[in-house]
């Protein structure tokens, strides 16, 4: 391995400094964390896969979204559905009809191979779900507190005015469609559009997670019922937390794309090890 | 040549995905059966209890207004009770009822259903969250449960309060227990009255405990014994509770 070039005068092919320890263990802590967050919240929706607006909502309530399993009244065969609003997608094999692993059709709305448990249980869901949730929360703040310390946030997640400029906001949006990735020493920083996605999720996603979740423990409503209804109710909380999960899995799925575009031995180094390989300048 | 190496390639991909998905999931499966492990995630229980408690011990539930109310409010878990006495009671309006009150107490009492009612009586419309995930908010009525428990006169060493329930689930008879905290809340009413009306057979007639910081099947439905015990070792399987015995659901349920 060789020897570390000091960021300042680094260019295209040196192994510099990438990512501080805090950042790298956050990092992997969370995954796993949000990994199980997500299975087990799904496993959870399943006990009523529907959701509603306001502070009630039960079967006699309607819902604004719905996964369930219909039977054809001619044929007497089942599929399975998504509903959102009147709008509905047969989901036959995926959501609300599915076979597990032992080739039992079953009909809950999420199937085995993306729960925990994999197996039907609530209160085994809830035990994954609630444990985490508290490596979540007290991760996040640790982590904010201590980027705050050692000065990440200002150095690398602080969007300047400059950024914030529609024209240079369309000048990243265009180099990222392209899949033009800076190079030399322009790859240490983080371009508007990552400092966006990765401020969203930090000050955006992962505290409205934790935020609607706690809005809809009973015990938390009684102490601090402004956090209910500050969303508009229970209910309101219920759906905002399944959203931000599903916008947090967008982020996994555009992070990994992009770890992947950008070479993912290199990224998947400067995460781990911290050492990171600066591409090389045109021309080099 | 080329063609059977990309199918293979795509079903290596394939196998690859597949098969790390279901070791993890068998993983976590497997890791939930380890008995350490699974104490360390439900010791999730008792953050909650301790954090709970000491930001909001004493803060009262939300209460709503009469046009906050769900128009029908579901009914769950057993909507019947079990028993040709129950039956019996039921037939005759709870008339020839009363509520048994035992265990750690000075005084044991039998509390007719009209005595009940004729207590100082708490009215309050609030929201019933399931640990499903869903919610229905109606109006509930009657006496405190701390002024039942004051008139047996509860001995020093009790610290939980059980209720044992006139329905059978799957087969077992159904019981509940809080702690002294939740029993002598304000909020916590023995309720024979709902959205003005005495109590439907489905929602627990004659008599329902509402605890209101807690996840619908802490409120025991069908209530016709209340027992003061010190422990909660020796009730049924020593949860404290039908579900907390049948299928691991925290004895908490504050969140």
């Amino acid at each position: 391995m060789g020897k570390l070039e000091s960021p300042e005068r680094a260019q295209g092919g040196d192994l510099v400094r990438r990512h501080r320890l805090s950042t790298r263990l956050w990092h992997w802590i969370n995954a796993v964390t949000l990994l199980v967050m997500l299975m087990s919240g799904l496993m959870i929706f399943n006990a009523h896969p529907r959701l509603y607006w306001g502070e009630y909502g039960a079967n006699f309530d309607r819902p604004w979204l719905k996964i369930g399993t219909l039977q054809n009244t001619r044929t007497g065969e089942y599929s399975g559905f998504l509903q959102v609003g009147d709008a509905r997608v047969d989901t036959t094999g995926v959501l609300g009809l599915w076979e597990d692993g032992d080739g039992r059709q079953q009909r809950y709305a999420f199937p085995s191979w993306v729960t925990i448990p994999s197996r039907y249980s609530l209160a085994g869901a809830r035990i994954w779900h609630l444990a985490f949730a508290w490596v979540l929360a007290l991760g996040l703040l640790a982590y904010l507190l201590w980027s705050l310390v050692n000065g990440h946030l200002r150095r690398d997640i602080h969007i300047t005015r400059r950024e914030w400029s529609p024209r240079h906001l369309w000048q990243d949006v265009k180099q990222h469609a392209r899949l033009r990735f800076p190079k030399g020493a322009a790859a240490l920083r983080y371009n508007a559009l990552q400092k966006l996605a990765y401020a969203g999720v930090l000050f955006g996603l992962l505290p409205l997670m934790i935020v609607t979740g706690l809005a809809m423990s009973p015990g938390t409503d009684a102490w601090a019922p402004i956090v209910t209804e500050l969303f508009g109710g229970r209910q309101s909380a219920r759906s905002v937390h399944f959203i931000c999960a599903f916008l947090l899995v967008a982020f996994f799925v555009v992070h990994i794309v992009m770890v992947v575009l950008a070479g993912p031995i290199n990224e998947l180094r400067s995460m781990i090890t911290g050492r990171y390989r600066l591409p090389k300048e045109k021309g080099q | 040549m080329s063609r059977q190496l990309i199918l293979s390639r795509r079903t290596l991909i394939r196998t690859g995905v597949v098969g790390t998905g279901g070791l993890l999931l068998s993983g976590c499966d497997k890791l939930f059966e380890n008995p350490a492990f699974r104490s360390a995630l439900e010791s999730g229980e008792d953050l909650h209890k301790a954090s709970q408690r000491a930001l909001g011990r004493n803060a009262l539930a939300r209460e709503f207004s009469a046009g906050d109310m769900s128009p029908v409010f579901r009914a769950n878990g057993s909507r019947e009770g079990a028993g040709e006495e129950y039956r019996r009671h039921l037939a005759q309006g709870f008339a020839n009822w009363s509520l048994k009150v035992d265990g750690l107490v000075e005084r044991p009492l039998a509390i007719p259903l009209t005595a009940l009612r004729q207590l100082p009586q708490r009215k309050q419309i609030t929201r019933h969250d399931c640990v499903e995930g869903w919610s229905a908010i109606g109006q509930w009525q009657g006496p405190r449960l701390a002024q039942v428990l004051d008139l047996a006169r509860l001995k020093p060493e009790a610290q939980y309060i059980v209720f044992h329930c006139a329905d059978f689930y799957r087969g077992r008879p159904y019981y509940e227990s809080i702690d002294l905290v939740d029993a002598f809340h304000p909020q916590t009413i023995l309720a024979w009255q709902m959205n003005g009306r005495p109590l439907e057979q489905q929602h627990g007639a004659p008599l329902r405990l509402r605890v209101e910081k807690q996840l619908g099947y802490k409120h025991a439905k069908f209530v016709t014994r209340i027992e003061a015990r010190a422990s909660l070792d020796g009730l049924y399987g020593g949860k404290g509770g039908y579900w907390e015995d049948q299928g691991a659901y925290a004895w908490y349920a504050g969140i």
